[in-house]
């Protein structure tokens, strides 16, 4: 570490105002602060709330909780292509592991790249330090599309949603929708042949470490298959295991849970939202469940397993930024989550999945929730303060 | 005052740019992202209100001192009405498939706010000539927003411009190219997001006129 901090100190006068490189100031201020808490503290003006972990910090915990999706996601990739090649025999786990992390790391570094690149470059325009929200939206925005988006539409999604969703909002803390979510949608309705239907779900590239290609595969989802009509081909123990075709991170339920309780403990996320989110979507999906669940393969509760209901409940929804901050609105807030997501599911044929619309569209009513409770807290203490 | 004074060139070209309807007045929105999605119904959409807006101005500011001012707005409606009506119809009889397109929104003309704001604001003040001016004015300047973001949302949207394809076939996906167009920007929810865009560079070059 001392090393690192030499070396930086070192550095430091270059990138400052008047150096040769005050161009990249905030890209070495950015890499500073990722090393080292900063030495400045604010100016001492108006209340302060004292604290050892800075935003960084807990942003890193994001990350850290992701990480078992990011690995089971990377497996899920090589399996479901030696599924479709019909190799599983010859190729071993750690194997798919690395066919899938070759698949995967390019599209991680284009969001990165794409999205950090955007946000330095305003920064250094607006002369701001750069905000570390996107290291978790980086992270995200991979986990969140079916192996087969092709990169340039992954940097065109991204840019349209640091650019759109959060720098003309006012950059991080600002925004009113999840950056990664508008990603998300940006995809969706611009390129839905390369986000839906059956095609998308098992990387096609020549990569293979054993032999074949895929050409076109068609795999659907269990929400595929259930929009279709048709029997879900997958058994509850897949989709909890995470065995089946989906956007990357989103498959495994168990992956997602152990990133659950990291976030908890590490008291990162709200497990209100999380809790209340599962509550509307189970008790929605109950009200609203398909007509036979033994005909069709598929028990009510499986919902909030199949589909990117548990990510988005997880790691979307909990966004302190774009979520209800007033800790009685949390309940209301992911409560509605569960229940949109559901409601769009099965009512709405057009979209087979809805998380990534019900959390946008309470992403709107995030403030309203919280300027409910703010007033009825000061209307109710007003009334108390009145002497009759 | 002769026909081409400076007054008279800066009600001509004051819309055009630092008044211009859409990007600084903000009005005719709702035209403008619903017959945007491909550059040859924007354009004869913006020539339509052009003549409409230069037409009904005239009209109403050679009548001006005779309306009662309590049935104004009803007069102006009237005139408005029926030169829509004309413009329909000639629409309907040389350019069909165009007027197809564009639906309801010719008929919808009427509602136009620029319409309305010009006749108010300015017909009923000035005489023929200058309102005339005035009215070329108000259309193109609103003209020019609806083709700037038609051609965008046409080339992106469907890859071609004016039916014309721009993007070669060999670079979309179905041809083992890596193009594919971009299905956001034929719905009007980017029609917005592109007028904002408009608005935002008019802005930061008009920095100091719009202060």
């Amino acid at each position: 570490m001392t090393f690192i901090k030499n070396m930086l100190d070192k550095m430091k006068p270059t990138f400052s105002e008047g150096g040769k490189l005050s161009a990249f100031g905030s890209l070495f201020d950015a890499a500073e602060t990722f090393f080292f808490v900063p030495s400045e503290t604010a100016k001492v003006r108006g209340a302060q709330i004292h604290d050892a972990i800075d935003s960084k910090r807990s942003i890193f915990f994001v990350v850290i909780a992701l990480i078992p999706a990011i690995l089971f996601g990377m497996w899920n990739i090589g399996y479901q292509h030696d599924l479709a090649v019909g190799c599983t025999e010859d190729c071993g786990w750690f194997c798919q592991f690395l066919y899938g992390l070759a698949v995967m790391l390019p599209k991680i570094v284009v969001a990165y790249a794409v999205g950090l690149g955007i946000e330095i470059a305003i920064a250094q325009w607006k002369k701001e330090e750069v905000h570390e929200g996107f290291f978790v939206t980086g992270m995200l925005i991979p986990l969140i599309v079916p192996v087969n988006c092709p990169l340039w539409i992954i940097a065109v999604a991204t840019a349209f949603a640091v650019i759109f969703a959060k720098e003309v909002f006012g950059g991080t803390g600002m925004n009113i929708f999840n950056p990664a979510l508008v990603t998300r949608a940006f995809l969706f309705f611009a390129y839905p042949a390369m986000m839906s239907g059956d095609k998308v779900w098992v990387n096609a590239e020549y990569m293979d470490c054993i032999n074949g290609t895929v050409d076109g595969y068609s795999q659907a989802t269990p929400l595929g298959q259930l929009a279709a009509g048709e029997p879900v081909g997958y058994s509850a123990m897949d989709t909890i295991i995470g065995t089946i075709p989906g956007s990357i991170g989103e498959t495994s339920f168990i992956a997602i849970m152990i990133g659950a309780v990291i976030l908890i403990w590490a008291g990162v996320a709200s497990w209100k939202i999380m809790l209340s989110t599962f509550a509307g979507g189970a008790l929605m999906a109950y009200l609203l469940r398909y007509g036979d669940a033994e005909a069709l393969n598929f028990e009510w509760w499986e919902q909030l397993t199949v589909g990117g209901f548990a990510f988005g409940a997880v790691f979307m929804a909990t966004d302190p930024v774009t979520g209800c901050r007033v800790e009685a609105g949390k309940w209301i807030y992911g409560f509605l989550i569960g229940v949109m997501a559901i409601i769009i599911r099965v009512l709405n044929p057009g979209f087979p999945e809805g998380m990534m619309l019900a959390i946008l569209l309470m992403n709107v009513f995030a403030p309203l929730i919280d300027y409910c409770f703010v007033q009825a807290n000061i209307n109710k203490r007003a009334k108390r303060a009145q002497i009759k | 005052m002769s026909l081409f004074s400076k007054e008279n060139g800066a009600v001509f070209t004051g819309p055009l740019n630092l008044n211009n309807p859409i990007a600084v007045q903000v009005l005719g929105i709702c035209s403008a992202l619903a017959v945007t999605s491909q550059l040859k119904p924007a354009i004869v959409m913006g020539l339509s209100v052009t003549v409409i807006t230069a037409f009904s101005n005239v009209i109403i500011s050679l009548i001006r001192k005779t309306i009662p001012n309590r049935i104004r707005i009803i007069v102006q409606l009237v005139v408005v009405a029926a030169l829509v009506t004309i413009v329909s119809n000639i629409l309907k009889a040389y350019v069909y498939d165009v007027s197809v397109q564009l639906s309801v929104y010719v008929g919808l003309i009427i509602t136009n706010c620029i319409l309305m704001g010009r006749l108010e604001a300015f017909a009923m003040q000035n005489g023929p000539w200058e309102s005339f001016l005035d009215g070329v004015g108000n259309g193109l300047g609103y003209a020019f927003v609806l083709v700037v973001v038609g051609i965008v949302r046409e080339i992106l949207g469907f890859g071609t411009l004016l039916g014309f394809q721009i993007i070669p076939d060999s670079a979309y996906i179905d041809n083992g190219g890596l193009y594919i167009n971009n299905g956001m920007m034929t719905m009007p929810a980017m029609a917005l997001i592109l007028v904002a865009c408009f608005i935002w560079v008019h802005r930061a070059v008009n920095k100091e006129e719009n202060k």
